[in-house]
C-alpha cells in the first residue's frame, strides 16, 4: 500500500503535518505516524531555491542556492550551492572555486560588525553603524572643504577633490556600481578606480 | 569579449596566449573542448609555462614572458610574406588602403615625434592624408608606399622567425608551426578565436599586446565572425560591469570621458568629441556622443542640469592628470592624500611593490574598507610577524572596517565576459550587522547632503542636487537603480512625422539607446546598458535558454550589451554583398531589404551592403590596422622589453622598457638593470585553479586544496642552485623578498634568448595573513611600480628576481 504513494508525497507527508496529509485521509493514520517519527525530514524539501551567479571569475556560471531559516536567529542561511543545469554557459558544472562557494558565504572570517581602529591602536574595536557613518561623513566633509579645488591656477573652474580617493570593487552589482558612481563623482572625486587594472 | 563563451564552440582554431583558461576560467574552457570534440577544432597554447591549457593543446610553444608583440608581429610578417590574409576582408573592412600623411616615420623602436625628456610623443604625424573632399585618401590598389598596408609590411619585416626566436626564446620550428596553423584561418570559411587575459594586460605595453592580436585577426578576416574575435577572458565576475559603468578616474558611464581642465566649457568639450566620419557614408556611431552625455547628466542632476548651464558641465570634476591607482598610491606615499575607501578591494596584496603600499597607507589620516571578508588591507597596521612586519603604534591612520553583504545576500546584475548582464537574487540574510554597499553609499551621501545643506562648504551644488528618487532614500532598491541605468523619459516628445502621436512618453522607460536625446528630455545612467530594463520589464532577469539557430547566441537569456547583441561587428561575418563567408555559421545576412539572422545586426538594419562598412564605431567605418594617435606608444606595436629584463632590447638596446610608460623617479631607482647579475631570473605571477585571488584563502575547501604559498622553478634551475623539491627558498627582487617552498617541475623550462639562458620563475598570487589558508606572501612584495603606457595596468607578469635555497623553518 505504501508503495503506491509517490516518493514526493511520502516525503512531504513525513516532513509536514500528518493529519492533513493524503495518507491521513485514506485512513493510514497509525502507520504514517510511525513512519514519520522514524525518518529525518528531507532537508531540501524545506529549503528555498534561489538563482544566482558565481561571484568569482567572469565566466559568470549559474548557480542554485538552497537556503533555510536558522533556528537560532531566524535568519535565512544558505545550506547548499550547486551549478545551474539550465545555464547555457556552465550547464550545471562548477570549477573547484565555484563548487566550494558555500564555505565562502559562511566563512568564519566574514565581516559582521562595523569596526574601528584608532590611530596607533593595536586592535579593532566594535562600533555602531551610527558612529562609523557619522564619523566617516564628517572626515570626508572636513577634507573636502579644506582641499577642494574650485579653480586651477589659470582661473579655470575645475571643481575637483583629489585628496580623498575611492577604489571600487570588482564583484559588486552594476546597480551598486552606479549608486557608488553617483555618490563619488558628485562629490568631485577624481582618485577613483576599480580592479580592472589589476 | 567581442564574442561569448558559448560562441567558442563555433571555432576552427583556438589560440590561448596571455591566459590560461583551463585553470583560470574552467567552466568557460569547456567550450574549447566542445569545439575540439564536435568540429575538430585545434588548440594552440603559447605560454612560458606548460599549463593545464597546454596539456590538452594540439600544439604548445614556449615563450619568454613580455615578448608577445615580437611573436605576434612575427606571425603577421609570416602571413604577409606568404599571402595568407583574407584579401577581400582586408581590402574592404580594414584601413589597409588608407594613406598616411607625409612626415610619419619609424626607426629603431621609435616613431616620429618622440621627446625623450617628456617620455612622450607629439603624435601629429600619425594621421591620414586628408583629401580635398575632407575624407581620408585611399588607394584601393594598395600600391601607395604610404598606405597602411605597405607601412605595416615594412614595419613587421624585421620580425623574422630568427628574430622572434632571439627575442622570445621560442625555437624557430615551433614558431613556424604556430604561424602556419594560424595563417590557415585566412581562408574565408576558417576562423580562429583569440583567448587572452592578464598574461597580456599586465605589462608596460599590455594594450599593444592586444592590438597585435587584433591586427592579426583583422588580416585573417576573423573579427565579427562566429567562432572568431578578440576574447578578453576578464578576471573578476563584474569587472566588465564596473568598467562599463565607468568607475575609473577619467570615465563617465558607457565609455564617455571626463573633461580635462583644458576643456573649459561644453563647447570645447564637444569639439573634440564630434567623431566626424573619415570616409563617405560611414556611421561613426560616436557622433551620438552628446545624446548619451546629456542623458547621463540628466540622470545625475535632473532639473539642475539645463541647456542654460551647459547641462551642469561645471558639476563634473576636470582632470589635470589621470588618477589611476599607481598615481593614487604614489600621492599617498608623498603624504598628499587624506582619506581612502576600499570597496571590495585589497590593495595591500593587489598593488605592486607592497613595501610602498604599506608606507602609503600608513600616511593616510583615515582609511575605510567595505568588504564581506576580513582583508589584509583593513589590517595593514596589525603586526603579523614576518607576514606583516609593521609597528602598529607608529601608524597613525584611523581605520574603519565596514561589513558588507556578499553575492548570496544581494540582488542585481553582474556583467560577465560575454557582456551578458545576468540578474541574480538573494537567498540569505546578511550575517551580523552587515549591510549592502548601496545602503552604505546612501547613508554617506545622506549625511554629506544634510551637512552641506545645514553648514554649507565647498561647492555643495552637485551633492545637494544629486537625483535620488528612491522610494526609501535610505535604502535604494536594485531594480530602482537598474531602471535609472537603462534610462527613462523626462518629458513627452511628439512624433515629428505625425503630431497626433508621441515618440516618447514622459515617465516611461526608454526602449533602447537609439531613443536617447540631447535636449534634456531623456535621462540615462549608462547608455550602453539601455534596453536592459524597459517597459517590457527586467531583460537581465530573462532565463530562456533556447538557441534556435544553434549558434550559441541565447538571445533570450539575460541581456547582452549593446542592444542585446551577442557578437560585436557581426556585419563583418558577411561578405561585401551581405552573404555569410560561411553559410553554415551564419550570424546575419542581407535578405534584399534588411539585415537579419541569428544575432542582432551590428549595423543599421536597412543599411545596404557595400556602402556602410562593418566597424560602425570607427570614424573610418573599417577595422584599424593602424590607429592614428589613439595609442600613446605608437600607431603600430613595437617589441619593448619589460622594465626589468634579462636581456637588452634587440630592437634597440638603448631603450629600457616602454619608452613612453610613466615611471616615477623613486620607482625607477628601485628597478634592476637589464641583464642584472644580482637578480638574474625572469619571474612571472600566475593563478591557480583552486584559488580565486585573495578570497578563497578564506574558504576552508580551497585552503585545504592549496594550503600554502610556493614558487615554481625548473629542474635545471633547481639543480644549478642546489634546491630540492619542497625545499625552502628566498626569492628577492630590488624591492623586497619572500620565503616559499620550491615546487620543482617540468612545466617550466629554461629558454635561450639573445644567446643567453633565461630561467623562468613562477609565483602564484593567493596568500596573505588572513583567512583559513596558511599565512604566506605574494608576488606583489617583489613587483615593480610601473604600468602600461596607455592604461596603467601594473607590470605583474615580467620582472627580475634572485632565488636562493634557505634552511626551512624549524618544525
Ligand atoms: S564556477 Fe569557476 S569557472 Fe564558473 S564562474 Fe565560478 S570561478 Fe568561474
Amino acid at each position: 500500500m505504501l508503495g503506491e504513494v509517490s516518493r514526493r508525497q511520502f516525503l512531504k507527508g513525513a516532513g509536514a503535518s500528518v493529519a492533513g496529509s493524503a495518507m491521513g485521509a485514506l485512513g493510514f493514520m497509525g502507520v504514517e505516524e510511525a513512519v514519520a517519527a522514524s525518518i529525518r525530514p528531507f532537508k531540501l524539501a524545506n529549503t528555498t531555491e534561489t538563482r544566482n551567479t558565481c561571484p568569482y571569475c567572469s565566466v559568470g556560471c549559474g548557480i542554485i542556492m538552497y537556503s533555510e531559516s536558522s533556528k537560532a536567529d531566524g535568519k535565512r542561511k544558505i545550506m547548499h550551492i550547486e551549478g545551474d543545469v539550465d545555464h547555457p554557459t556552465n550547464r550545471g558544472t562548477l570549477c573547484p572555486k565555484g563548487a566550494a562557494l558555500l564555505d565562502f558565504v559562511n566563512a568564519p572570517t566574514r565581516t559582521k560588525y562595523p569596526m574601528h581602529r584608532a590611530p596607533g591602536a593595536k586592535e579593532f574595536k566594535r562600533v555602531s553603524w551610527e558612529f562609523a557613518l557619522d564619523r566617516i561623513a564628517q572626515l570626508m566633509k572636513e577634507d573636502r572643504d579644506r582641499n577642494f579645488v574650485a579653480k586651477n591656477k589659470d582661473g579655470v573652474t575645475v571643481n575637483r577633490w583629489t585628496t580623498t580617493g575611492f577604489l571600487a570593487a570588482s564583484a559588486t552589482t552594476n546597480e551598486t556600481a552606479f549608486a557608488t558612481y553617483k555618490v563619488v563623482r558628485s562629490a568631485g572625486m577624481l582618485v577613483f578606480d576599480n580592479q580592472a587594472r589589476v | 569579449m567581442t564574442n561569448s563563451w558559448t560562441d567558442i564552440k563555433n571555432t576552427d582554431l583556438v589560440l590561448i596566449m596571455g591566459g590560461n583558461a583551463a585553470e583560470a576560467h574552467p567552466c568557460g574552457f569547456k567550450w574549447v573542448t566542445e569545439a575540439k570534440a564536435n568540429r575538430g577544432a585545434k588548440l594552440i597554447v603559447v605560454d612560458p609555462r606548460f599549463t593545464r591549457s597546454a596539456s590538452v593543446a594540439d600544439f604548445y610553444a614556449p615563450i619568454r614572458q613580455g615578448t608577445d608583440i615580437a611573436f605576434l608581429l612575427g606571425v603577421i610578417n609570416y602571413c604577409l610574406q606568404n599571402g595568407k590574409i583574407q584579401k577581400d576582408y582586408v581590402a574592404n573592412y580594414t584601413n589597409a588602403s588608407l594613406v598616411v600623411k607625409e612626415g610619419y616615420s619609424y626607426k629603431d623602436g621609435l616613431f616620429s615625434g618622440y621627446d625623450e625628456s617628456k617620455r612622450d610623443y607629439d603624435r601629429s604625424t600619425w594621421d591620414y592624408e586628408i583629401g580635398p573632399d575632407g575624407y581620408a585618401v585611399t588607394d584601393t590598389t594598395l600600391q601607395h608606399p604610404r598606405c597602411v598596408f605597405n607601412l605595416l609590411k615594412e614595419h613587421v619585416a624585421q620580425y623574422t622567425p630568427e628574430f622572434v626566436e632571439r627575442i622570445c626564446g621560442t625555437p624557430k620550428d615551433k614558431f613556424l608551426t604556430v604561424a602556419k596553423m594560424v595563417s590557415e584561418t585566412s581562408a574565408p570559411d576558417k576562423v580562429m578565436t583569440s583567448m587572452y587575459a592578464l598574461g597580456w594586460t599586465q605589462h608596460s605595453k599590455g594594450s599593444q599586446n592586444i592590438r597585435g592580436m587584433a591586427m592579426l585577426q583583422l588580416l585573417l578576416g576573423n573579427m565579427g565572425l562566429a567562432g572568431g574575435g578578440m576574447n578578453a577572458l576578464r578576471g573578476h565576475s563584474n569587472i566588465q560591469g564596473l568598467t562599463d559603468v565607468g568607475l575609473m578616474s577619467n570615465l563617465l558611464p558607457g565609455y564617455l570621458t571626463l573633461p580635462s581642465e583644458k576643456e573649459t566649457s561644453l563647447a570645447p568639450y564637444m569639439q573634440t568629441r564630434l567623431f566626424k566620419p573619415l570616409r563617405p557614408d560611414q556611421t561613426s556611431f560616436w557622433q551620438n556622443y552628446k545624446k548619451f552625455f546629456v542623458s547621463f547628466q540628466k540622470a545625475m542632476y535632473g532639473p539642475a542640469a539645463t541647456a542654460e548651464n551647459d547641462w551642469a558641465f561645471d558639476y563634473l570634476p576636470k582632470l589635470d592628470v589621470t588618477y589611476d591607482v599607481l598615481r593614487a598610491f604614489d600621492l599617498m606615499d608623498q603624504g598628499k592624500m587624506t582619506g581612502y575607501f576600499c570597496q571590495g578591494f585589497n590593495p595591500l596584496l593587489s598593488f605592486p611593490d607592497r613595501g610602498k603600499v604599506t608606507r602609503a597607507l600608513s600616511k593616510l589620516k583615515w582609511l575605510v574598507t567595505m568588504d564581506p571578508l576580513e582583508t589584509e588591507t583593513s589590517r595593514f597596521w596589525e603586526n603579523h610577524g614576518k607576514y606583516n612586519e609593521v609597528d602598529s603604534a607608529s601608524i597613525q591612520t584611523e581605520v574603519f572596517q565596514l561589513p558588507s553583504t556578499c553575492f548570496a545576500e544581494d540582488e542585481g546584475s553582474l556583467t560577465n565576459s560575454s557582456r551578458w548582464l545576468q540578474w541574480h537574487w538573494p537567498g540569505a540574510d546578511a550575517p551580523g550587522e552587515a549591510k549592502s554597499d548601496v545602503w552604505i553609499m546612501a547613508q554617506l551621501w545622506k549625511r554629506l547632503k544634510t551637512a552641506y545643506q545645514k553648514d554649507g562648504g565647498a561647492f555643495p551644488d552637485p551633492i545637494v542636487n544629486l537625483v535620488w528618487n528612491y522610494k526609501n532614500p535610505d535604502d535604494p532598491q536594485p531594480d530602482e537603480i537598474a531602471r535609472e541605468v537603462n534610462g527613462y523619459v523626462l518629458a513627452d516628445v511628439p512624433d515629428p512625422t505625425d503630431s497626433s502621436k508621441m515618440l516618447l512618453q514622459k515617465g516611461k522607460q526608454v526602449p533602447a539607446f537609439a531613443a536617447l536625446r540631447d535636449d534634456g528630455t531623456t535621462a540615462c545612467g549608462c547608455w550602453i546598458y539601455s534596453g536592459s530594463f524597459t517597459e517590457a520589464g527586467n531583460m537581465m532577469a530573462r532565463r530562456d535558454n533556447k538557441d534556435p539557430g544553434d549558434m550559441g547566441a541565447y538571445l533570450n537569456w539575460a541581456f547582452a550589451w549593446p542592444a542585446n547583441r551577442r557578437v560585436l561587428y557581426n556585419r563583418a561575418s558577411a561578405n561585401l554583398e551581405g552573404q555569410p563567408w560561411d553559410p553554415s555559421r551564419k550570424l546575419i545576412a542581407w535578405d534584399g531589404s534588411k539585415w537579419a539572422g541569428n544575432d542582432i545586426p551590428d549595423i543599421a538594419p536597412t543599411a545596404k551592403p557595400g556602402t556602410v562598412m562593418p566597424f560602425i564605431m570607427n570614424q573610418e567605418g573599417v577595422g584599424k590596422l593602424w590607429v592614428r594617435a589613439g595609442m600613446r606608444d605608437g600607431p603600430f606595436p613595437v617589441h619593448y622589453e619589460p622594465f626589468e629584463s634579462p636581456i637588452n632590447n634587440p630592437v634597440n638596446p638603448k631603450i629600457k622598457g616602454n619608452p613612453v610608460a610613466r615611471v616615477f623617479k623613486e620607482d625607477l631607482a628601485r628597478m634592476a638593470e637589464n641583464g642584472s647579475k644580482e637578480f638574474p631570473y625572469a619571474a612571472t605571477s600566475y593563478r591557480l585553479t583552486e584559488h580565486f585571488h585573495y578570497w578563497t584563502k578564506h574558504v576552508q575547501v580551497n585552503a585545504v586544496l592549496q594550503p600554502e604559498f610556493f614558487v615554481e622553478i625548473s629542474e635545471q634551475l633547481a639543480a644549478e642552485k642546489g634546491i630540492k623539491p619542497g625545499g625552502w627558498v628566498k626569492v628577492s627582487s630590488k624591492r623586497g623578498q619572500v620565503e616559499a617552498k620550491a615546487v620543482v617541475t617540468k612545466r617550466i623550462k629554461p629558454l635561450t634568448c639573445d644567446g643567453k639562458t633565461v630561467h623562468v620563475v613562477g609565483i602564484p598570487i593567493h596568500w596573505g595573513f588572513m583567512g583559513a589558508a596558511k599565512k604566506g606572501f605574494g608576488p606583489n612584495s617583489l613587483t615593480p611600480f610601473v604600468g602600461d603606457a596607455n592604461i596603467e595596468t601594473p607590470e605583474f607578469k615580467a620582472f627580475l628576481v634572485n632565488v636562493e635555497p634557505i634552511p626551512g623553518p624549524v618544525a
